[in-house]
């Protein structure tokens, strides 16, 4: 029983922390926001592939770093900090975990993960908890969960309408799925596990990102509070500012362990694991949503405005507390698992 | 090995041990409340009950009745304690809050003086902190020892010492330096209740019962043997012990757990007439309690590590007492009409226990340093907002 993370750990983390301050700093955001991106969604997403990110959890023999779970739900938490547009943990957390499992059970897609891993093959996520999905740029393939079957397919063959969404830092679509053709991933009991791992995987990276937003909407609360002054003081030596920031820290602190704790049920399918994936979805949703309004409130009506990078994070929370199973979804599942009787209970059954 | 969520043979084996050592011997009806004279001595019997079998307190060394358990196993024992419905500990002042700080800053003839027979259940401790014009400002306290030879003499007015109507000893900062302001010339000292010189009267809860008391010094003489740490080092002594106190020790999961299990059998049997809103309470309840837990797991584990916990025990106070409150006012709700009843009423029925607990709860956001003020520490001292 060990529930620390370890220095490698921690510095690759570290890594892709100064590279998204280098490539994603809020001066990028607003130019994602004000549509003046440009070639930078491409140049983000080499330098990612540069540090080896998609290739995280692909076996060494495809080229990856055949790391796991827990290496990589620290990033995860990174690129929430820094609001990347891009989708790091749907093709690396995702999509890329999900061609290992079919290649291990013998489907003919080694090099297609070979290509994803090192972010060449860049692909695209649809599932049923995820109708709008933030895609690569220029996608290659689209991971297509549908019923019981998981396939992939070429971009070409799946029609991709854009939506707009008032988080303009992702690349929002609609995909208009195919009825037939693409390479077949697991079918049957299989497809149905496979795409039950996809969804919880993503949940999890979604909370995981969700964890770093709100450490990071808080941090730019505390920044304001301490610099802005009203009535001859700092706003932030005031009760009224302190108690709300406090309360949105003991929101965090206590939604960390349980997307921590998530990480072991991810290979397992029972009602413990989907009972712990969903209760990460929703602590960390919760954290990040309450650190969301209390950044504006403390912001006053600068949160309210254009002009302060703090509403490109604000709708980040927002956008995520809906996708890979909103709260609706998460929380009924825990509450007819938990109420239901077909989750153990008692304190002897934390971690069984 | 980092995130490593498996118990390892052994600790499994420790599980099994109080398992069935709980089973054995919890006892079969509940206890009398502590609250209360006869109900105090009835938990002091149980403590002497656990410290035969060498569970007082299973982290401190052998030499001191313990178990030499690490946090982990630390764990384990409190799940099984509260998975048997075992007694409240009424000496938890001592073996929770007195008793680390005495390792800390004890000398070798106070550990050997105190721990024993504070984990044999032989002497009960109470806390002497707050005064009628020092509560939330605690270092605003009074009260004074006066060094007379190789005596301090002690005179003042504690107030709200939980235990203290009918605990042996009680803990407690006195004023050392007359001349000295707020956190400055505060010396910790150990003091017999039933003494000359010291008197005591407990104050009727809202439960009617004499939960806590007043204390009087009135010219109390204590060698100086009993001081702990150094002259003027008290203010620090006590943070640290209140640092026990809203972090690792004083509420294990386990507990709301427990709760929360029960809370969901509560619902289970109401579901018919429950409002719908009450099973997305209930299942938060669980959550948080869940929550709580795999916090307090992070916590050990790097606390295992060589790390320390310091404003973070103002995160877990205000966590756990406001989802024991929530999860009192969920199962107040569910209980409806019966809520009022106490317990032993003619129609309590389900209702038994709930009270209790719901009034229990409210004094959680209270004492050991009210919410308001772990919130102000957490802005300041975690956040880095500046003081007020």
């Amino acid at each position: 029983m060990d529930f620390t993370f370890s220095d490698e750990q921690r510095m690759m983390a570290g890594a892709l922390r100064t590279l998204l301050d280098d490539i994603c700093a809020p001066a990028a955001l607003r130019r994602v926001f004000e549509g003046q991106d440009g070639a930078a969604a491409e140049g983000r997403w080499q330098r990612l592939g540069e540090l080896g990110l998609f290739g995280v959890l692909a076996p060494e023999s495809r080229g990856g770093m055949g790391l796991g779970d827990a290496d990589f739900v620290l990033l995860a938490e990174e690129a929430g900090r820094a609001a990347l547009p891009e989708p790091l943990a749907e093709q690396a957390g995702v999509a890329v975990p999900a061609l290992s499992e079919a290649v291990s059970a013998g489907a003919p897609l080694a090099e297609i993960l070979g290509r994803a891993a090192e972010g060449s093959a860049r692909i695209a996520v649809a599932h049923p908890l995820c109708p709008y999905a933030n895609v690569p740029p220029a996608p290659t393939y689209w991971l297509v969960c549908q019923g019981d079957t998981v396939s992939l397919y070429e971009a070409a063959a799946v029609a991709a309408v854009p939506e707009a969404s008032i988080d303009a830092g992702r690349r929002l679509v609609r995909p208009d799925l195919p009825h037939a053709g693409g390479e077949r991933l697991a079918a049957g009991e299989a497809g149905r596990a496979l795409s039950a791992r996809i969804a919880n995987r993503a949940a999890l990276y979604t909370a995981a990102q969700c964890l770093g937003l709100a450490e990071r909407l808080i941090q730019l609360a505390v920044a304001y509070a301490v610099a802005r002054s009203q009535f001859g003081k700092p706003i932030g030596a005031y009760q009224a500012i302190k108690h709300h920031l406090a309360s949105a820290q003991v929101r965090l602190e206590f939604a960390r362990p349980v997307v921590h704790a998530a990480v072991a049920r991810l290979t397992e399918l029972g009602a413990q694991a989907a009972a712990a994936i969903s209760h990460a979805k929703l602590a960390a949703g919760d954290a990040a949503d309450l650190a969301a309004r209390t950044a504006m409130q403390v912001h006053g009506a600068m949160g309210y405005s254009w002009e302060v990078d703090l509403h490109f994070y604000m709708k980040r929370a927002w956008a995520l507390a809906g996708t890979w199973g909103d709260r609706n979804f998460h929380a009924r599942r825990v509450q007819s698992l938990v109420c239901g009787g077909a989750l153990a209970l008692g304190p002897e059954e934390t971690f069984t | 090995m980092a995130l490593d969520l498996q118990f390892t043979p052994q600790q499994r084996q420790f599980r099994a041990e109080v398992r069935a050592w709980m089973a054995a011997h919890v006892p079969r009806t509940a206890l009398a409340t502590l609250e209360g004279a006869a109900g105090f001595e009835q938990h002091r019997q149980w403590e002497r009950t656990l410290a035969s079998g060498n569970w007082g307190m299973v982290t401190w060394p052998r030499e001191y009745g313990g178990r030499g358990a690490n946090l982990i196993e630390w764990l384990i024992f409190e799940e099984e304690y509260y998975r048997a419905s075992a007694p409240l500990r009424v000496n938890q002042n001592g073996i929770f809050l007195l008793g680390p700080t005495l390792m800390e800053f004890g000398s070798a003839a106070q550990k050997a003086r105190f721990l024993p027979a504070m984990a044999a259940g032989e002497e009960i401790w109470a806390q002497a902190w707050s005064e009628p014009q020092s509560g939330s400002d605690l270092a605003a306290i009074r009260a004074s020892a006066t060094r007379e030879g190789d005596e301090y003499v002690l005179r003042g007015h504690k107030i709200w010492s939980s235990r203290a109507a009918f605990a042996d000893w009680c803990f407690g900062i006195f004023r050392t330096d007359p001349v000295s302001t707020r956190h400055h010339g505060l010396t910790f000292i150990l003091v017999p209740l039933r003494h000359a010189g010291v008197r005591v009267r407990g104050i009727r809860q809202i439960h009617g019962e004499p939960g806590f008391a007043e204390i009087f010094f009135e010219e109390a003489r204590v060698p100086l043997a009993n001081r702990l740490g150094a002259e003027g080092q008290g203010w620090h002594i006590a943070m640290t012990t209140a640092g026990f106190e809203r972090g690792l020790m004083l509420r294990s999961p386990a507990r709301f757990q427990v709760a929360a299990q029960r809370l969901v059998e509560l619902w289970r049997r109401h579901q018919d007439t429950a409002d719908a809103s009450l099973a997305a309470r209930v299942a938060q309840a669980w959550q948080d309690a869940r929550a709580y837990a795999l916090n307090t797991y992070s916590t050990a584990s790097r606390l295992m590590a060589g790390g320390s916990i310091g404003v973070e025990a103002s995160l877990n106070k205000v966590f756990w007492s406001e989802l024991d409150l929530e999860l009192h006012r969920t199962a107040m709700t569910l209980l409806g009409a019966r809520a009022e009843l106490l317990p032993g009423a003619a129609d309590a029925g389900d209702a038994d226990g709930w009270l209790e607990g719901f009034l229990f709860s409210l004094a959680g956001p209270i004492y050991a340093g009210t919410n308001e003020i772990q919130r102000n520490l957490i802005a300041e001292r975690l956040l880095g907002l500046p003081r007020g």
